[in-house]
């Protein structure tokens, strides 16, 4: 077993008077790509925001690969990147600009872009396949063009564990493939990804599943285990099937006139 | 590096338009166009030059353009291009501060003298601030932009109507609070050039500070968070300076209308860049268009002249309707 890149103890979230998290313990291994899935509304990216320490919580979250003793902003910011869902704004900046937004945790408040964040940039914009059109401004992008350069900001910051909340919203399926692509890369150089995803199927890639629904964990396991594809149907009340096909783990609908 | 030539260049064109339409502006008095060598063989016109029209007009620049750079610092920390540097209460704050000072003291509405003109600017400039910090107070501190924004639009409409309740009270200071809230740059002397010019430095130096967090800002909150950005004093020092700004415009010239909303919306239709020149271009931008408006205060029913504040709302509005029509048919081109 990895050493663990996070783990939270007991947290509790409220938004408003409704409790969106209850309770809620897990423990994420470093280099391994874990998803979260569960039913709209089931508390899946307030845990993602949660566990990247941007929202108020109850309880604890600890980052045991953080070596300073009392993490500032700027250490979490270093080690932490977050790739939030439909991310609106920043319409008049370029494409580079938002990428180089990535490497504020390694700048100083008025220091300008070295070599090192420059090169982090260009590498975060080639292997997102965004570098061609660096100059393009975000307002003339379509949605899958955005949510790349919107990757690759998150990849500039070059952290150990990166966190993301529907990363595949808007990509189509050849830029899916090439997501999962980066996601084994980032796996392959010792990095953890967590990700929230609808896509069941591209969930069923990862290393490890968390099933949520209700604000409670219902079940976390490996994605190849049958407890866990059972838990993946019970909490989407049986309406999917998860199915071996061509060596791999498929979701598919399941009708009530299938039955 | 074309990119990054580009601003520079268009920061040298706004400062070209504002030295050309300062120039224009210290020639155009109540007598029409002056040449202005003549005038340094006279003393009289030199000396109304030099005490009333090239204040003015340096004060115009200015006025216009901490406007223009609260209105980028506006729209950068609210996310919202239609955010105004008045949104805060600022305007409605300094107005009634204004109002007040004029019932308590009884000033005649023709009082030129230095103190009553600094006692205004310094009511304007503490009712601004003041409304400023009621709005935080409401909103219960920085932390959430659509509380701040809703308790600065209850300060503005509260504070505006204690202002419309003073003037019913007395009046004998409409004369003047019409002065106020149409704005002038009449009243701008060398006092309040220094004074603007000075929190034009501080503010311009201290906001380009902040550039990278409202670049970073502008991809919403949680992700300025994630990149290392503490929010909270983020926000308390942007509000400073936006309150700073806007305060000092409004005591020196009264309440402009437009300038600080639309100057950021022309950079940005000239140019698209990052924060750290949006904000100094929005600045020149406000500088030109309250120094072209004052002209045309100035000049369109000269001898006489009209207060400044209607003009920039008439331009405003046109610019906002032409924005309006435009968005309109993209849509419709969608």
């Amino acid at each position: 077993m990895n050493p663990l890149a996070i783990q939270t103890q007991s947290i509790s979230v409220e938004l408003g008077l409704r409790q969106v998290l209850s309770n809620v313990s897990i423990n994420i291994q470093s280099a391994k790509w874990t998803n979260i899935v569960g039913p709209n509304g089931a508390g899946k990216s307030t845990l993602l925001k949660a566990m990247a320490g941007l929202i108020p919580i109850k309880g604890e979250v600890f980052y045991p690969t953080i070596k300073a003793l009392s993490p500032t902003l700027k250490d979490k910011a270093r080690h932490i990147s977050w790739l939030g869902q439909n991310q609106m704004g920043a319409d008049d900046l370029s494409v580079y600009d938002v990428a180089m937004l990535g490497r504020i945790p390694h700048r100083g408040w008025l220091g300008s872009a070295g070599e090192e964040d420059r090169s982090a940039v260009e590498s975060a914009l080639k292997v997102t396949q965004s570098w061609d059109w660096r100059d393009r401004f975000l307002k003339d992008l379509s949605g899958g063009e955005r949510q790349r350069a919107l990757l690759a900001r998150a990849l500039a910051v070059k952290a150990d564990i990166l966190l993301m909340d529907e990363p595949l919203s808007n990509l189509d399926p050849p830029h899916q493939v090439d997501w999962l692509e980066i996601v084994k890369s980032l796996i392959g150089q010792g990095k953890t990804v967590v990700s929230v995803l609808h896509e069941i199927s591209m969930a069923l890639r990862s290393d490890e599943l968390i099933v949520m629904n209700c604000g409670q964990i219902k079940h976390q396991g490996s994605c190849a285990a049958p407890q866990t594809h059972q838990a993946v149907e019970r909490v989407f009340e049986n309406k999917i099937q998860i199915s071996r096909i061509n060596e791999q783990w498929i979701s598919l609908p399941r009708m009530i006139s299938d039955i | 590096m074309q990119k990054s030539l580009k601003a520079p260049a268009q920061a040298l064109l706004l400062l070209g338009i504002a030295l050309t339409t300062m120039t224009i502006g210290v020639a155009i008095g109540s007598s029409g166009f002056d040449n202005l060598l003549n005038a340094l063989n006279d003393p009289v016109a030199l000396k109304i030059i030099m005490d009333i029209r090239l204040p003015r007009t340096l004060g115009a620049w200015l006025a216009g353009a901490l406007l223009g750079l609260s209105g980028a610092l506006a729209q950068g920390l609210f996310r919202n291009p239609l955010a105004d540097p008045y949104l805060l209460g600022s305007a409605s704050g300094a107005s009634l501060g204004v109002a007040c000072l004029l019932v308590t003291l009884g000033v005649s509405a023709n009082s030129s003298s230095w103190i009553f003109k600094l006692s205004l600017s310094g009511a304007a400039f503490l009712g601004a601030i003041l409304a400023v910090s009621l709005t935080l107070i409401l909103s219960r501190g920085v932390q959430h932009t659509l509380r701040l924004l809703l308790a600065g639009i209850i300060v503005g409409v509260v504070l505006g109507a204690l202002t419309s309740l003073t003037i019913m009270l007395d009046p004998h200071i409409i004369q003047t609070m019409q002065s106020f809230l149409l704005g002038t740059t009449s009243f701008i002397d060398w006092d309040s050039v220094s004074l603007m010019g000075l929190v034009w430095i501080i503010c311009t130096a201290l906001t380009w500070t902040f550039s990278r967090a409202l670049d970073a800002l502008s991809l919403g909150e949680s992700t300025a968070n994630s990149l290392g950005l503490n929010l909270p004093p983020v926000r308390a020092g942007l509000i400073a300076l936006l309150a700073l700004a806007t305060g000092t415009a409004v005591s020196q010239t009264g309440l402009i209308a437009f300038v600080g909303l639309a100057s950021p919306h022309l950079v940005r239709s000239i140019i698209k860049v990052t924060h750290n020149w949006l904000l100094l271009l929005s600045s020149l931008m406000g500088g030109v268009l309250l120094l072209i408006a004052d002209l045309a205060a100035k000049w369109l029913i000269a001898p006489q002249e009209l207060p400044v504040g209607p003009i920039t709302a008439v331009l405003g509005g046109l610019y906002l309707l032409r924005l309006m029509l435009s968005l309109n048919m993209n849509q419709e081109g969608l």
